[in-house]
C-alpha cells in the first residue's frame, strides 16, 4: 500500500508531464485549476493518468469532485 | 464445377494522395462574431488559428472531385484505371444515389464499383482498409479512397461547444497493387455505448415535422476523455501490428480533432524526437473523415513528408470508431 506522500508525489510528476506544472507546486492544499492553473482538458488528461498510474476507475461525476491535488490522493487512496 | 475465385495483388500500396481546401478563410476573430470566445482560448484548447467553410458553387461534391483528381494524378493514372470508388462523408445529404456513384462517373470512372461509407472521423482510414482487401482479394485493382466534409453545413454556427471546431475539406488516396508490403494491418473498432457523445441533434424526419436542422452535437469532455485514454492506447497497437520500432516510424498523422489531443497521444506514445508529427488542425480546424489526407498531403507538400516515408495514422471519432494503420508514404 503507498502511502499518502508517495501518491502524492507520483500525482505531483504525472501533473508536472501534462501541465508543466513545477512538481513541488503540487501539495495537497492546492486547488487544481485556482491554484495550478491546470485546465479543464488536462484535469481529464490527468484523471486518465490516475486511472493508467493507480489502477483506479474514476467515473466523470467523480473526477467534478476533485478539486484539491488532496481530495485525488484521498481518492486514489480509497480505490487502489 | 469449381467456381472462379479472384486472384488479388500480393500487396497493397498507396499510390498516390491529393486534397482539396474551400477558398474561404474563417478566423478565429470572425468566429468570435458568432460565438462568445476568444482567439486565445480556441488556439489554447485546440491549436486552430483558421478554418476553411464552402461558399457559393462549393460542395462536399466539388471539394471530393478536386481531391480524387488530384490523387489520381500523383500516382501517375488516368480515371479509367480505376474500378472502385469508396467515399467516406457524413455532408452528403441524401441517403441516395451515393455521393461515391456520382463523384465515379463525374471523373470518368467508368462502371467503376461506387459506395459510400459512414464512419465519421475515422473514415479515410477504414476506407483504407476496405481498398487494401479489396486490391489483395482481387475484387478491385485501384481504387479512389476518399474522406470530405462540409461540416460547416452541419454546424450550429452559434453552438459555442461546436462551432469553432469543425470544418470543410476533402482528401483522396488511391490503392493499388505492390509487389512489396506498404501497408500494415488495420486496427479497428467501435463501441456504440458510446453512441450519444457525438450526434445528430434529430432525425431528418423530425427535422422535417419540427422544421428545424440537423445539427452536430458533442460533449466534447467525453469524447477528449476517450481519445485521450483508449484511442492513445490504441494508436500504440497500430504500430505494435506493423511490426516497426518507434525509431524506424518518419510521420504521426493522427485525426485532426484537436491538437491536445495530438499532444496527449505524444506523452502516451513516446515517440522518438525524430517522428514528424502532423499539425495542420491549425490552418483547417477539425474536417473529420479528410483531416488525415489533408494533413499527409501538407507534409508531403512543405518537404517534411518524402516518398517512402512510414507513416502512422489513426482516425476516430462519432460512432465511436476508430481505425488505424502505417503507410508507406508514396
Ligand atoms: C470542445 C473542447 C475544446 C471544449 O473544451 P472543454 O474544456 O471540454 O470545455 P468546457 O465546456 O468544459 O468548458 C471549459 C471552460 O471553457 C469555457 N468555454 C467553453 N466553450 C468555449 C468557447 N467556445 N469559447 C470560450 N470559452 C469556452 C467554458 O465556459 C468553461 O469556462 P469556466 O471553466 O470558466 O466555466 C474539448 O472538449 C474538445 O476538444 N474535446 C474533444 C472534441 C473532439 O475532438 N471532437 C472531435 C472528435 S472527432
Amino acid at each position: 500500500m503507498a502511502t499518502t506522500e508517495e501518491i502524492r508525489t507520483q500525482l505531483a510528476d504525472l501533473v508536472n508531464d501534462v501541465a508543466g506544472v513545477p512538481v513541488e507546486d503540487v501539495q495537497l492544499d492546492k486547488s487544481f485549476v485556482d491554484d495550478l492553473d491546470v485546465d479543464s482538458l488536462a484535469m481529464v488528461e490527468i484523471i486518465v493518468g490516475c486511472e493508467d498510474a493507480f489502477g483506479v476507475t474514476i467515473p466523470d461525476e467523480e473526477s467534478k469532485n476533485l478539486k484539491t491535488v488532496g481530495d485525488a490522493v484521498a481518492y486514489i487512496e480509497q480505490h487502489s | 464445377m469449381a467456381l472462379v475465385t479472384s486472384k488479388g495483388a500480393p500487396y497493397a500500396r498507396v499510390m498516390g494522395l491529393g486534397a482539396a481546401v474551400p477558398s474561404r478563410v474563417v478566423d478565429n476573430a470572425e468566429m468570435c462574431t458568432y460565438i462568445d470566445s476568444s482567439d486565445e482560448w480556441i488556439q489554447q484548447r485546440t491549436g486552430i488559428v483558421e478554418r476553411r467553410w464552402v461558399s457559393e458553387g462549393e460542395t462536399v461534391e466539388s471539394l471530393s472531385l478536386d481531391a480524387a483528381r488530384q490523387a489520381i494524378a500523383h500516382a501517375g493514372l488516368t480515371p479509367s484505371d480505376i474500378d472502385a470508388v469508396i467515399i467516406s462523408t457524413i455532408s452528403h445529404l441524401v441517403q441516395t444515389p451515393s455521393l461515391a456513384a456520382i463523384v465515379a462517373a463525374k471523373i470518368g470512372c467508368t462502371d467503376a464499383a461506387a459506395f459510400d461509407i459512414a464512419a465519421a472521423c475515422a473514415g479515410f482510414c477504414y476506407g483504407l482498409a476496405q481498398a487494401e482487401s479489396l486490391v489483395r482479394s482481387g475484387a478491385a485493382t485501384h481504387v479512389v479512397v476518399i474522406g470530405a466534409e462540409t461540416l460547416s453545413k452541419l454546424t450550429d454556427h452559434h453552438d459555442r461547444s461546436t462551432a469553432f471546431l469543425f470544418a470543410d475539406a476533402a482528401g483522396a488516396a488511391v490503392v493499388g497493387p505492390s509487389e512489396t508490403s506498404a501497408m500494415s494491418p488495420v486496427v479497428w473498432g467501435s463501441d456504440g455505448h458510446q453512441a450519444d457523445v457525438i450526434q445528430m441533434t434529430r432525425t431528418w424526419s423530425e427535422a422535417v415535422d419540427e422544421g428545424k436542422p440537423s445539427q452536430v452535437a458533442m460533449a466534447g469532455q467525453q469524447v477528449f476523455r476517450w481519445a485521450t485514454g483508449f484511442i492513445a492506447d490504441a494508436t500504440s497497437r497500430i504500430l505494435e501490428a506493423s511490426g516497426l520500432a518507434p525509431d524506424e516510424l518518419d510521420l504521426f498523422v493522427p485525426h485532426q480533432a484537436n491538437n491536445r489531443i495530438t499532444d496527449a497521444m505524444l506523452r502516451h506514445l513516446k515517440l522518438p524526437e525524430t517522428v514528424t508529427v502532423a499539425r495542420s488542425i491549425k490552418k483547417y480546424g477539425n474536417t473529420s473523415a479528410a483531416s488525415i489526407p489533408l494533413a499527409l498531403v501538407e507534409l508531403i507538400e512543405s518537404g517534411e513528408a518524402k516518398s517512402g516515408d512510414t507513416c502512422l495514422m489513426i482516425g476516430f471519432g462519432a460512432g465511436l470508431v476508430y481505425a488505424g494503420q502505417v503507410i508507406t508514404v508514396p
